[in-house]
């Protein structure tokens, strides 16, 4: 009974989930004769015929590759099926499928913080081989081309409290997010407010800003479900610029530092601003409802990933399209290093794959320079992770249009680093955190009695992780 | 033959005239039940076992921890939380629909045109998937572009907060149960009451019986089967209930709605400790073996009741 619920679970939420499975049966036998690459020597067509399984996220890098999957399989002979499912619940499918053990997916769409759990369990190729072997890997691949602080975000030794960015390179990057703050102009004008520089700022001008726009319009729009994904945006950005850690080493195991002083300061002053200035069923917002309610004049501010105002700001995305601005998070005290905790979306190899060869294809192709390039100017592949696609004049064109969104991007990408210390339990603890955070600012429980609790709950996961792998 | 006049055994009668698929027939007829009891035993038998083990998803291996699992289980405040809230939800909503329901398949009772043809609308829900209705539901109280917020607006209630809010979360969800599942309790009420005899009700008008007499002494124990049965599978569902609470909140705010089924989903699949997962489900199913049980005593006992055995 126990293990049927599960499944029976299971299957729901895969009906939640509502992949759209597809295949382009048909690209691969049509592709006629081969096109060259434009990369010399280099033999796109060695696996002609092999087919591969890919996983994806709903995501807009998605849909650009999505676009361009016939000019793959023409280019290479290989035929491609992915299945797309949304990101509510696309981790817990992909775990499933890796679980599985016989090679499907052979690719997979992943961020920095998945790795750290897939990688425990056997679950990713490293990558360095392959790039280093120039039977392999196109000359024109260029891996020197990605910023280093990105393509360092997919390194980690596995050695549990180290920071990323050492060991071998698990994942190549689609694109990455940076969180900042975005704001409406006509809502900061109506007001006569600049954009806020540091948090007391925030929390007066947000304040200020309810009701900007008639009836259920407020001031700041954060994620708050009962996810992991709610703590690493602008939370995680704020908690760190105020000098607060999740974990540091004693004695050579992670002790849990979520209710330090300077953790229970910024938790209680992000509560704050959520009740105060906050969308009223925040416990229900996602990356979508914050997105859609800056678009749609609802929110006056959003503190989140900063190619969420990109969507919405491309003319005719949203009724606000042109008048969001981007600036950089505001600093949570005096003397703060501005900085912004760093989402990276990758693609990566499963080890159980048995088309390695085509699977790598597939891979360079949709993180090489052409696609990125093709996929920042003519799609929504916002936050390009190589540098020669920032330089290039159509893309700064683009983004040109959008206010103050280079200049947020270059005063905090050296300072932007994965924020998290990197263990294989972050799913339990960010989850928990989220919850802990929820309480805390619906006033169900105060903040230093609710993060002692949690530090609590994740010393005692930690523990048995150690025990784990040691 | 051959070779048992070479042993010089004679073999037995039986064996030597029945045909091999005749002699096995009661074995045969039995393989399907065998196949379906093992089919059921073998993952409650794994279940079992790997509550006894520290698999995790996220490492390759794991080994046998004895009890562990059941112990961190029971000295953790929420799991004690999460079977009130089962327990809570479960109640609630089963007790809800029941009440409603019967009303309503008292009222559709009686042969109107309005009345054929609401039993055919009241059971749409029932067609849709919970978790759609859900999201359904959902977008409908949406604070900026839901019809019952807008509704509500327009009768001075401003930004109710529905599931965002712990003292309503509980509310939300099973009112998104009851419209699901009311239904399912309407239709069985109302085949009980058109299953029933008319000459009873016939000499209670007779003799002058009020409406609510009959209904306590002549409908309410001749439909109790019905009744009975209706509640046994709204129970089990309402315990095991997954879908509305974890479209609608994932279990938020806090852990407001973290039922066991929430629980143990969030520990198999969001942290992959399927060890620790499986002692919250097995406990789930004796609650839900247990509650189904005394309901089946129950049962028995009013049929035979009602048939004045």
């Amino acid at each position: 009974m126990g293990a049927c619920s599960i499944l029976l679970l299971w299957s729901t939420v895969a009906c939640i989930a509502a992949p759209q499975e597809g295949a382009r049966d048909g690209a691969a036998a049509d592709a006629g004769p081969a096109v060259p690459g434009s990369d010399g020597d280099f033999d796109w067509e060695r696996c002609r015929g092999e087919t591969i399984h890919v996983m994806l996220n709903q995501h807009p890098y998605t849909e650009a590759i999505l676009e361009r999957l016939p000019e793959f399989e023409k280019k290479t002979g290989i035929r491609v099926r992915y299945s797309v499912t949304p990101e509510s619940n696309y981790f817990d499918k992909l775990t499933v499928s890796l679980n599985a053990r016989n090679g499907h997916p052979d690719v997979f769409m992943t961020g920095s913080y998945q790795l750290w759990e897939f990688l425990f369990s056997g679950h990713v190729q490293e990558l360095d081989s392959l790039i280093q072997d120039r039977g392999y890997t196109s000359p024109d691949y260029d891996v020197e081309d990605f910023f280093e602080g990105v393509l360092k975000g997919n390194r980690w030794n596995m050695k549990v409290g180290q920071p990323v960015g050492t060991g071998p390179l698990w994942a190549v990057p689609l694109g990455f997010e940076m969180n900042v703050l975005m704001y409406n102009r006509r809502a900061l004008d109506q007001v006569g407010a600049d954009p806020p520089k540091t948090f007391d700022e925030l929390l007066e001008t947000a304040s200020r800003l309810n009701g900007w726009n008639g009836g259920g319009s407020y001031g700041i729009a954060v994620r708050g479900t009962r996810s992991w994904a709610t703590i690493h945006p602008g939370y995680m950005t704020a908690y760190s610029m105020a000098g607060a850690e999740d974990f540091s080493m004693e004695g050579g195991t992670l002790k849990s530092r979520v209710n330090s002083p300077q953790a229970v300061q910024i938790t209680e002053r992000f509560a704050e601003l959520v009740r105060k200035a906050g969308p009223k069923d925040w416990t229900n917002y996602t990356w979508y409802q914050v997105s859609t309610d800056l678009g749609a004049g609802k929110a006056a501010l959003a503190y989140d990933a900063d190619n969420l105002g990109f969507f919405q700001n491309v003319e005719g995305a949203s009724k606000e399209a042109g008048n969001i601005g981007w600036a950089p998070p505001p600093l949570p005290k005096e003397g703060a290093r501005l900085g912004s905790n760093m989402w990276i979306w990758s693609l990566a190899m499963n080890r159980h794959s048995r088309n390695k060869e085509a699977a790598w294809l597939f891979m360079q192709y949709f993180t090489g320079k052409e696609h990125i390039r093709w996929g920042a100017t003519e799609a929504k592949v916002v936050n390009p992770p190589r540098r020669s696609v920032w330089e290039d004049a159509k893309f700064q064109e683009r983004i040109g249009r959008m206010e103050g969104y280079r200049e947020t991007f270059e005063s905090v990408i050296d300072h932007s680093t994965i924020k998290f210390t990197p263990q294989p339990e972050f799913f339990n603890i960010t989850t928990e955190w989220a919850a802990a955070l929820q309480d805390i600012v619906i006033g169900s429980a105060g903040a230093e009695e609710r993060l002692n609790q949690l530090a609590r709950d994740a010393d005692m996961r930690i523990k048995r992780m150690m025990d784990r792998i040691e | 033959m051959r070779a048992a006049a070479e042993t010089g055994r004679t073999p037995p009668l039986e064996e030597a005239k029945i045909p091999w698929l005749r002699r096995n027939r009661p074995y045969l007829i039995l393989l399907p039940a065998f196949l379906l009891t093992a089919g059921i035993l073998y993952p409650f038998g794994v279940a079992i076992y790997y509550s006894l083990t520290n698999f995790s998803f996220k490492y390759e291996k794991h080994s046998f921890v004895g009890l562990e699992n059941w112990v961190d289980m029971f000295s953790d405040p929420g799991f004690w939380h999460s079977l009130w809230v089962t327990a809570k939800y479960a109640l609630l909503s089963t007790g809800v629909e029941m009440v409603i329901g019967v009303g309503v398949a008292l009222l559709l009772n009686r042969e109107s045109r309005l009345a054929r043809s609401l039993r055919i609308v009241l059971i749409f829900p029932l067609m849709i998937a919970p978790v759609i209705a859900t999201l359904i539901w959902q977008l409908m109280i949406n604070s900026s572009v839901g019809v019952i917020g807008h509704a509500l607006r327009g009768i001075g209630i401003v930004d109710f907060t529905w599931a965002a809010d712990p003292d309503t979360a509980l509310f939300t969800v099973v009112l998104i149960d009851a419209w699901v599942y009311t239904p399912f309790v309407i239709l069985l009420t109302l085949a009980g009451l058109r299953s029933l005899p008319k000459a009873p009700f016939e000499s209670a008008r007779v003799d002058g019986g009020s409406a609510w007499f009959t209904f306590k002494n002549l409908t309410l124990p001749m439909i109790m089967p019905f009744l009975l049965i209706a509640l046994v599978f709204r129970l089990m569902v309402s315990l095991q209930e997954f879908s509305i609470i974890f479209a609608l909140t994932s279990g938020g705010p806090g852990d407001t709605l973290m039922t066991l089924p929430l629980t143990a989903y969030t520990e198999g699949f969001t942290y992959k400790e399927l060890g620790y997962a499986l002692p919250h489900m097995l406990v789930l199913w004796l609650n839900v073996f247990f509650a189904s049980r005394i309901l089946i005593k129950y049962w028995s006992r009013a049929q035979e009741r009602a048939s004045g055995v």
